[in-house]
């Protein structure tokens, strides 16, 4: 799973089977400190919770698609959940743990 | 599987049902040198692993959903060591 932010949502008009009523989002990929890497891409909301600008986690390839009910759908990005805090640390010269925000 | 140092842990109240009680943890990739490759990872613990411990990562979603025995969990990446030193030339 990686870091990303919602930048919008995609409505479209004819689906295939299974995929009715699925939210779809424009998800722009994020680094560990939040900086945008790589290029936006479509992912469905399968909890349905997500709006614009926030900060989730994504899985991509076939266990994006067991997210969604029904499973066997043709998905290949999910949003799993909404984070509410990433809380890092680094290391210094001396091995020693600071906190990094 | 995949040599990794953790650098810390997401919390997240709304997510997926299977993620309900889940720790999420942020994992650097390393090289055989023990340096950072600059790809990270977040995977879920099951050997209570953390911040800056260098960890065995495994990710490859049936791997994991054996791990975590449930064949439908939308799972990919899971923490299954801890790594105490690497050898290497």
């Amino acid at each position: 799973m990686h870091l990303g932010r919602i930048m919008g949502t995609l409505t479209p008009c004819v689906v295939y089977k299974g995929l009715e009523g699925m939210p779809m989002l424009i998800v722009q990929p994020l680094d560990k400190l939040c900086q945008k890497k790589g290029n936006p891409f479509i992912a469905v909301d399968p909890i349905r919770m997500c709006g614009k600008d926030e900060l989730v986690y994504y899985e991509s390839s076939r266990e994006a698609a067991l997210a969604c009910d029904p499973w066997f759908v043709p998905v290949d990005h999910a949003v799993i959940g909404i984070v509410d805090d990433v809380n890092l640390i680094k290391m210094d010269e001396n091995q020693r743990i600071e906190e990094v925000k | 599987m995949i040599i990794g140092k953790v650098s810390g842990a997401i919390h997240s109240t709304i997510n997926h049902q299977f993620y309900e009680g889940k720790r999420l943890l942020v994992v650097d990739y390393l090289d055989k040198k023990g340096e950072p490759t600059g790809e990270y990872v977040i995977a879920i613990d099951t050997v209570d692993a953390g911040a800056g411990e260098t960890v065995l990562l495994i990710d490859e979603g049936n791997s994991a959903r054996q791990i975590v025995g449930d064949s439908m969990a939308p799972l990919r990446s899971i923490i299954v060591g801890i790594i105490d030193d690497i050898h290497c030339e």
